[in-house]
């Protein structure tokens, strides 16, 4: 259990940036999930904190205490690898125990340590087992294993699930986030699936081109996406964007030529504004061509889930996609009204990608760093 | 290959027939002369079935040539020779390949350029530092502080300078460069994670599972060392100290002495034995480290 406290954080390889300064407090006992693209800069802030990776500028503590110049073994994080990093000669026993055997830790204390970490991660049927004899999720429980057996005070998880396939991703999903409430350590969880993402993390941060874009809980960053790109980023599928100007009344922009509603304290405050409006494809309505308040569609083409189904429509040149439930049915060709319900319309600048609101609520982080520097 | 071209795998089996006759056929003919008798030996044409004096032969060989000792200082120097080249080459590619010094793809193509200068070429210098170690700090320490010393080591005549310069292998270095290549950067992530130094790293990580490059270099090292003849029959004056490739030379007819063949060729036989023994109970690992395709 402990916090740990980035503060400025740069990294640089030769000329390159990769991280442009990063500030983040994560507290004691919480699953931090870092969320971005790849090349964001996410595993390099994770490698940091490990000790795995120089930093070139800022500061990193662990339990108040800065680690910038301390050996990994001495930081008291443990890590899980995307490829699991198993020593290929040791059995599952010696691999679990090695760090302990490091330590210098007698042997049948050793011995007792490993069968009790064994039965937390379920192989005790397999400790004498070469890493090459183990399925994919066996392997992963191994490297869990390996990093609960010393107790540390920060785990870390370097995109520990995406060598797996999609069920055994599922299920070890639910056994990171069991095993987190019975050990509840600090965890870091680096991933780029937004659905990893959202259900594993008490706080969520979603990182792009080596910047922090947001953090928050998961429903925060669901619902008021900070800027532009993590609205395209969270969410499945993407959410819809259209580019407009608000008109001077401040309460509709004009979506082919239609008016299109929008929240009018928010409209009143940005009259005039160039932006970019986006719409979650499940808060998008279809409707009977003609409707009133919809804008007429063409169903370009549909996508079955068989819970239900994405129909995407075009108007004017714009595609969208609509979320639909199971007993709404369109043909491909036809016209339909689409309509957006105005509480669900999210405003971004275009200029700055940012958000338009009068409560950033979900930059509550950013502004406590702003207050302690 | 899957085709079926009957003519072709012939030609093909007799290619391969023939190629093992060139390689054992000058086996036979070593061991058929060391069974005969010395008229036998030297009678045109030459008979290529056995005849019955191989004892005889070999017991005359093992006086002549002293072959006891002779061996043991083989044996010695070329088990020295070999666990030196592979500890000394997975030390020297362990630094190259986990230590990020700037310098180090300067001191691995230095090393590697050594394959150029193999101990024929330098054996004029090499000589001359055996038979004093310290001239060059020596030299340096005189030439900076002007301070004489008179510190000295001579390897002539002595275990020490059979294997030393014989120990540095670019080759082994360059073999166990490109094996830990091949294992993952996280392995040596997580063992750092585990709290293991390098040293540690390397002792319960990197020799482990190398073993089979290691059993390949054995081989390969044994036979090199084994088959060393110029170095040690250039600094060896002292007889106790000679090894049997050395000794061998006391087997070859001088001219105006009798042509026993059968005798050297009997010597040769012994001498051929420990490295044979060594490919025959290796060469499983041999092979599966040139090709090293398990992880």
């Amino acid at each position: 259990m402990a916090e740990i406290g980035i503060k400025d954080v740069r990294k640089t390889y030769g000329s390159t940036p990769i991280l442009h300064g990063v500030d983040l407090n994560f507290k004691s006992g919480e699953f931090v999930v870092i969320l971005g693209p790849s090349g964001c800069g996410k595993s390099t802030l994770l490698r940091m904190i490990a000790g795995l990776e120089e930093i070139t500028s800022g500061e990193i503590s662990i339990d108040g205490k800065v680690v910038n110049n301390l050996e990994p073994r001495d930081r008291g994080c443990s890590m899980v690898f995307q490829n699991y990093a198993l020593y290929p000669h040791m059995n599952v026993a010696a691999n679990i125990g090695y760090a302990l055997k490091v330590a210098g830790v007698p042997r049948a204390e050793r011995d007792r340590r490993i069968a009790e970490t064994a039965k937390i991660v379920g192989l005790e049927e397999l400790l004498d087992r070469k890493p090459a004899q183990l399925s994919g999720g066996q392997r992963q429980r191994v490297a869990m294993g390996r990093a609960i057996i010393r107790e540390p005070k920060v785990f870390l998880f370097d995109e520990p699930l995406s060598n797996l396939d999609a069920k055994l991703r599922v299920q070890m999903r639910v056994e990171i986030r069991r095993l987190h409430k019975r050990l509840s350590a600090t965890s870091v969880f680096v991933t780029h699936d937004q659905v990893e993402a959202m259900t594993l993390a008490d706080k969520l941060i979603v990182m792009n081109k080596g910047h922090v874009e947001q953090v928050g809980t998961p429903l925060e960053i669901y619902h008021r996406p900070r800027t532009r790109f993590v609205g395209t980023f969270i969410g499945s599928p993407a959410m819809n964007f259209f580019n407009t100007t608000i008109a001077p009344s401040g309460d509709h922009v004009l979506l082919d030529g239609i008016k299109q509603a929008i929240d009018p304290v928010l409209g009143g405050k940005n009259v005039g504004a160039t932006v970019s409006v986006g719409i979650r494809p499940e808060h998008c309505r279809l409707v009977p061509a003609g409707t009133v308040n919809s804008v007429p569609a063409n169903v370009d083409f549909v996508e079955e889930l068989g819970s239900g189904r994405i129909v995407h429509v075009e108007i004017d040149g714009m595609s969208f996609a609509v979320s639909v439930e199971e007993d709404q049915f369109f043909e491909q060709g036809a016209v339909a009204g689409l309509q957006l319900p105005a509480e669900h319309i999210h405003l971004f600048s275009l200029q700055s990608g940012l958000r338009l609101d009068d409560a950033p609520v979900a930059t509550r982080q950013p502004a406590t760093k702003t207050v302690a520097a | 290959m899957i085709e079926r071209t009957p003519i072709l795998n012939a030609i093909t089996y007799l290619i391969m027939i023939l190629g093992l006759i060139l390689i054992l056929g000058p086996f036979w003919m070593i061991f058929t002369a060391a069974t005969q008798s010395l008229q036998e030996v030297t009678a045109v044409p030459f008979n290529m079935t056995p005849g019955g004096d191989f004892f005889k032969n070999v017991h005359a060989a093992w006086d002549r040539a002293n072959l006891g000792p002779a061996l043991l200082n083989s044996l010695i120097t070329s088990l020295l020779v070999m666990t030196g080249k592979i500890v000394l080459a997975a030390l020297s590619a362990f630094a190259i390949v986990y230590f990020k010094s700037p310098l180090r793809h300067v001191f691995f193509w230095m090393v590697f350029m050594t394959l150029m200068l193999p101990l024929e070429v330098r054996v004029i210098p090499t000589y001359n530092i055996a038979a004093d170690v310290f001239e060059p700090v020596r030299w340096i320490i005189q030439t900076l502080t002007g301070i004489e010393l008179s510190l000295q080591w001579n390897l002539l005549n002595s275990y020490s300078g059979l294997v030393l310069p014989l120990i540095a292998t670019a080759t082994g270095t360059f073999l166990y460069r490109q094996f830990y290549m091949t294992l993952p950067d996280e392995l040596a992530e997580a063992a750092k994670m585990d709290g293991a130094r390098p040293l540690r790293f390397f002792i319960d990580i990197l020799l482990p599972l190398s073993r089979t490059n290691m059993l390949a270099l054995a081989t390969i090292m044994f036979v090199y060392a084994w088959n060393q003849y110029l170095w040690p029959k250039l600094m060896t004056t002292d007889a106790s100290y000679q090894t049997a490739m050395v000794a061998m030379r006391a087997l070859v007819p001088s001219v105006n002495a009798l042509p026993e063949w059968n005798v050297s060729m009997a010597g040769a036989l012994i001498i051929m034995l420990p490295p044979l023994i060594v490919v025959a109970v290796l060469q499983r690992w041999f092979v599966r480290g040139l090709v090293s395709t398990e992880k």
